[in-house]
């Protein structure tokens, strides 16, 4: 019922892509937005200190674009493995 | 510009006028939509017939998921905690990204009704179902306590009736609509609810921004510079007033790094668990569509998430720069009514006649609520009366948008997951569909009775909400769905040892319930406060979860041939009965 070689690679890359988001997603909001926060703070663009920059508002604007790659990426995916019917 | 904003401050109405005429059309629009979309099955019922298109269902997530929590306190509660208060931004916002990467698409393959149907197949045991079932009532009762009460706050302080008679014209509106159209009702209102909130909370903010800074858009506004042409940007101004009171400055934040961490996680895993947004994911007609429309949902939360820490300076500032060391015989008309209220309380300590807004409470004349700054905030930027009154059925759009999804995961966790599933399986689609109804008239009672007689902890509750979302089903569904081996004994024992983890953490440490005095932060373990605690509950779930697996029998074959089905987009079955 389900080709069992293409159904593991499938899963295997779509694993990867999930790993490396999920790492960005770490990076921004508990690396830039909270661990390295002083650090990013001497820097400052505008009137914006950039680790509080990234705390509140930097870190949200990621995880919307990672979302959107994500089912790009996926979208592209499926259709490469014959699973977007 | 300047034409527009004449136009718009001409006042042919008083706020009352405007509150009752926009916040009844806006009823009227939501009662229309009840009656236009009812439920006629047990699948419209629940899952609203799974055909929901991925905007629809981003824009009905994003108004289930922004409570009055969102809408009136948290700008707020970011103004008096400054940059402590990322942790609700990153938090509320951040687990969605787990959601659309390692949740919603398996969720929608696996194409059932509820949180706990995933849960009792996929371990393969009633006893699975019914901690599940447990834990889902137990959220989502505490959340919705918390709304209810909300709907009544906002009814009394806009329409001036008192709490009580505000809570129950909410409840009896919400069970209109929740237990005529099920979640096919509850989708369609809460697109409505969606266009509402979101258009209340940006146009004061814009105004405000654009009276502060000059920027229209409040994002860039409080990072530029103020108005006034002094060349000051108007954060480093913030951070200038906050240390000559006394306060930490306001882009430091007082919490420790390692807390932050915490409740970030927690409040983000949190998310992820909570069976009132994942059972949205449920509505969509393919896993695609579970993918996008979970980018949807965030795009719109993003879109008041990132305008609130805005509004949060804009407010603070405004407020420092108003009432700080001026004569209280002279403070402006706002600050006398919601005097009345109690929600700002001034005490004349030294009797100079002056306000002193200090951080040393000994010192301290000035108490203000957290909700005044959404609130109150169009009133002291002296926005038009129907700004203010566009705000009252903006936190009133919010908080019934979030109680009618509340309502049906609690009435579906009962008529479908106790009554179909364990108690009586041979109950007729017709008998389940009245029994749906019935438990949601008996959910909206009991969360109306919480709402008039509101227990002493409900900001505890909610934070134990999420604590226990973390805690018992985000390991259990990401173990059921990445790892074919994990069986029943793992995830049944990690739930429990989680959830009572998280349970006795709270009662010691917030609640204080097992000794005389609430304990000390530095108690704490690793210094995590209880509302950050989700996290380390969640590790036990997992590292109990992984090694009682270890030592017990693998799961069957056709739970692990289920396991590599729904890791596989295609060939998604429309949701049907079964």
């Amino acid at each position: 019922m389900i080709d069992n070689k293409n159904a593991k690679n499938y899963w295997k890359q779509n694993v990867k892509y999930v790993l490396i988001l999920l790492s960005i997603w770490f990076l921004v909001s508990y690396g830039a937005g909270i661990l390295f926060k002083d650090q990013l703070d001497t820097i400052q663009i505008g009137g914006f200190k950039l680790g509080f920059w990234f705390a509140q508002q930097g870190s949200m604007y990621v995880f919307v674009i990672l979302i959107f790659v994500y089912v790009r990426l996926m979208n592209k995916l499926d259709k490469k493995y014959g699973y977007d019917t | 510009m300047d034409m527009i904003h004449k136009f718009l401050l001409i006042e042919p109405l008083g706020i009352q006028t405007w509150t009752y005429l926009l916040v009844g059309l806006s009823f009227a629009l939501y009662i229309g939509i009840a009656i236009w979309s009812r439920a006629t099955s047990t699948t419209e019922f629940y899952v609203a017939g799974g055909g929901v298109s991925p905007l629809a269902n981003g824009m009905a997530t994003a108004a289930d998921w922004m409570s009055a929590a969102s809408f009136i306190s948290m700008a707020g509660i970011i103004s008096f905690a400054g940059y402590d208060g990322a942790v609700y931004l990153m938090g509320w916002t951040g687990g969605y990204v787990l959601l659309a990467l390692l949740l919603a698409p398996y969720l929608r393959k696996f194409g059932k009704f509820t949180v706990p149907d995933f849960i009792g197949d996929r371990y393969y045991s009633k006893t699975a179902r019914m901690v599940a079932v447990f834990c889902a009532l137990i959220v989502s009762f505490t959340y919705v306590a918390g709304q209810m009460r909300g709907v009544g706050i906002v009814f009394s302080r806009f329409l001036e009736v008192d709490i009580n008679t505000g809570v129950i014209i909410g409840m009896l509106i919400v069970l209109f609509y929740a237990v005529l159209g099920g979640m096919k009702g509850i989708t369609y209102t809460q697109v409505a609810q969606y266009c509402v909130l979101i258009f209340a909370f940006m146009v004061p903010a814009i105004f405000i921004s654009i009276q502060m800074t000059g920027n229209p858009i409040p994002q860039l506004g409080f990072g530029s510079e103020l108005a006034d042409g002094s060349g000051t940007y108007l954060l480093d101004k913030l951070d200038g007033l906050s240390t000559q009171l006394g306060f930490t400055e306001y882009t430091k934040g007082s919490k420790s790094t390692i807390d932050v961490f915490a409740i970030t996680l927690a409040l983000m895993v949190g998310t992820a668990g909570l069976p009132h947004v994942i059972v949205r994911f449920f509505t969509v007609k393919r896993v695609k569509d579970a993918r996008k429309s979970a980018g949807i949902a965030l795009l719109l939360i993003v879109l008041l998430y990132s305008t609130a820490p805005a509004v949060a300076v804009f407010a603070r500032t405004n407020m420092i720069e108003t009432v700080s060391d001026q004569y209280y015989s002279e403070v402006p008309q706002w600050f006398k009514k919601w005097e009345t209220t109690g929600l700002i309380v001034f005490t004349d300590k030294n009797n100079d006649g002056r306000i002193q807004y200090l951080a040393d409470p000994s010192l301290n004349e000035l108490l203000i609520d957290n909700d005044i700054m959404v609130l109150a905030n169009p009133e002291i930027a002296r926005l038009p009366n129907w700004v203010i009154a566009l705000v009252a059925a903006g936190g009133l759009a919010a908080a019934l948008s979030t109680a009618a999804g509340l309502l049906l995961v609690i009435s579906s966790s009962i008529s479908h997951d106790l009554i179909k599933k364990i108690i009586k399986p041979s109950i007729s689609e017709n008998g389940e569909l009245i029994a749906a109804r019935f438990s949601a008239v008996g959910a909206v009672c009991i969360a109306g009775y919480f709402g008039i007689n509101p227990p002493g902890f409900v900001a505890a509750v909610v934070a134990l909400a999420f604590g226990l979302a973390a805690a018992s089903f985000f390991p259990a569904i990401i173990l059921g769905i990445f790892y074919k081996r994990m069986n029943r004994e793992g995830a049944v024992a990690g739930m429990v040892v989680g959830v009572t983890a998280m349970l006795l953490y709270m009662i010691k440490y917030k609640l204080g319930w097992f000794d005389e005095v609430l304990p000390d932060k530095s108690e704490w373990w690793f210094g995590i406060s209880p509302e950050g605690f989700g996290s380390i509950a969640m590790i036990l779930n997992f590292m109990v979860s992984l090694l009682i697996m270890k030592f017990t029998k693998v799961p069957p074959q056709d739970v692990q041939d289920m396991v590599e089905r729904i890791r596989i987009p295609s060939g998604v079955e429309d949701v049907a009965d079964h």
